[in-house]
């Protein structure tokens, strides 16, 4: 079976494994129009080559990314989140005197 | 007829008729240029030649006529599906299936066997239920059968109580069929060709021109070619060919691995499938079981098959048919599935003016080749959006109006 290392768990087998989707920054909350939204949900670049992406090792619930290449099926390396997000992300919603009318 | 075919028996030389058009070289300008020469993409061809008279097209084919997903599918025709644009585009198709061998004058080999999915959840009978009544309305042959009446249509099929997930009732569609899946490609280009069209294969399109909001030209591995307008028609690389000119799309692609057994008699008539344990299974008419189950657990571009995907189609198929533990494997392979969030296909217009998709074919492709080849062909001739087509625009998914097949699917991926 192929084997994934894990950044908490070390090396294991792929199926206790759930792949998460493509790693793509988050809109912003605020002022993203509909349209980019649905940008966000549903489409993807779904790149033949070399991908950073989320998985979860299943067994201890941890998430983590990966970079893999698409064409080759080989994990090219594995990594923690605080490589990416490494500073507080603000989800404040607008003040109630900032909300347009209507 | 029999004359003819009297002459050929007595004639020394058995002149063999030419299906498709020598390859020649590629001319400046094309009409109208598809990509990708499987049965969608040569089906668009097919019928833009024989009902609206455009012959200047050129079919463009990477490898060979239908070497991917075409010669890769289950071959499984059915339109019991839940939604009503999604039983209506899909029983069109399944018409037009019945009469394909008399269109191609070639046996496509259409056999109306059936299809019987399994219930084994009180969940999975509400929504057979419920497909059960859509499809009746819309006409579609469905009807929930209890286990008695599946001990009948599927005598060798295990119903045993003490069985991990014992099956509790099913949902009969007496319209499900298989046809022979290379004949379809076969059949389409060779009535192109004959009206006309070019088929080049070994010519794979690598970037695509788009000026002022319109395509120009493709750029190949053979030169470069002017067109009025280009249809895509390339599942499994949706994505990649419409980056080229410029379009995201909503697909993540995934590989789908099937497996057959060797042959033995016919022992199982209708197509069986369990959404519950990720299989289905069929018997061709050469006896071998062609056994297919969900796609694999995370998104890839590559055809390989895996050991682990053998193991999981085994022991579900195992369950609903012990006796295939003495059958040997022949072929373990892989097709690649564009899976769109809401399992349609995306179909119609695109950003670009005269750029045309026929994309997002997930697991579904095969079954929807002819209204494919019809509709999609009535587009580009006409510049009018058939309505049983229009909604599996890719603006639907920028109006939030999906289309939600994930329930009709005949092993969940």
């Amino acid at each position: 079976m192929k084997v994934l290392i894990c950044p908490l768990n070390g090396p294991r087998n792929i199926s206790e494994f759930i792949y998460g989707g493509e790693y793509h920054p988050n809109p912003d909350h605020i002022e993203a129009s509909s349209r980019e939204w649905a940008e966000y949900v549903f489409f993807h670049r779904n790149v033949a080559g070399i991908v950073t992406e989320w998985w979860c090792h299943s067994a201890s619930s941890y998430w983590f990314l990966a970079e893999r290449n698409t064409l080759t099926d080989e994990i090219l390396r594995t990594f923690n989140t605080d490589e990416i997000f490494n500073c507080r992300v603000e989800f404040s919603s607008r003040s109630n005197s900032e909300v347009p009318s209507g | 007829m029999p004359f003819g075919l009297l002459k050929y028996g007595l004639s020394n030389d058995y002149p063999a008729e030419r299906h498709f058009s020598p390859a020649g070289e590629l001319k400046k300008h094309y009409d109208v240029v598809i990509i990708g020469a499987g049965g969608h993409g040569t089906g668009i061809a097919y019928h833009l030649a024989k009902d609206h008279g455009i012959t200047n097209v050129a079919v463009l084919e990477k490898n060979y006529l239908g070497g991917g997903n075409t010669a890769r599918n289950t071959a499984v025709i059915r339109s019991n599906y839940l939604t009503e644009e999604g039983v209506t585009f899909y029983r069109e198709s399944v018409k037009l299936w019945q009469n394909l061998s008399n269109e191609f004058n070639f046996n496509v080999m259409m056999e109306n066997r059936g299809q019987l999915t399994l219930a084994h959840s009180d969940a999975a009978i509400r929504s057979f239920r419920w497909r059960a009544e859509v499809n009746q309305h819309l006409g579609v042959r469905s009807e929930l059968v209890d286990r008695q009446q599946m001990a009948e249509l599927v005598p060798n099929l295990r119903m045993s109580e003490d069985a991990r997930f014992p099956i509790i009732g099913g949902l009969w569609h007496a319209d499900g069929a298989t046809a022979r899946h290379d004949v379809v490609a076969w059949g389409y280009a060779k009535g192109a060709c004959q009206r006309g069209v070019e088929l080049h294969q070994l010519t794979e399109v690598q970037d695509i021109e788009v000026t002022q909001g319109r395509v120009t030209a493709v750029l190949t591995n053979r030169g470069r070619v002017e067109c009025g307008a280009v249809v895509q028609a390339v599942a499994g690389a949706s994505s990649v060919v419409a980056k080229m000119a410029g379009i995201a799309l909503p697909i993540h692609s995934y590989p789908l691995q099937a497996m057959v057994t060797q042959p033995y008699k016919p022992l199982l008539t209708p197509h069986v499938s369990s959404p519950h344990v990720h299989v289905y299974v069929h018997q061709t008419s050469r006896g071998e079981f062609v056994i297919g189950g969900g796609s694999d657990p995370y998104p890839l571009y590559n055809t390989r098959a895996t050991l682990d995907q053998r193991e999981s189609l085994s022991a579900a198929v195992l369950e609903l048919f012990p006796f295939l533990a003495q059958a040997r494997l022949l072929r373990q392979w892989a097709g690649i599935t564009d899976m769109t969030p809401d399992y349609s296909p995306i179909m119609g217009l695109s950003p670009i003016e005269n750029y045309y998709l026929d994309a997002g074919w997930g697991t579904w492709g095969f079954k929807a080749t002819p209204i494919c080849g019809v509709t999609m062909a009535e587009l580009v001739a006409t510049k009018r959006l058939p309505d049983i087509i229009a909604p599996f625009a890719l603006e639907r998914f920028y109006r939030f109006e999906q289309i939600n097949e994930a329930g009709a699917t005949a092993a969940s991926h």
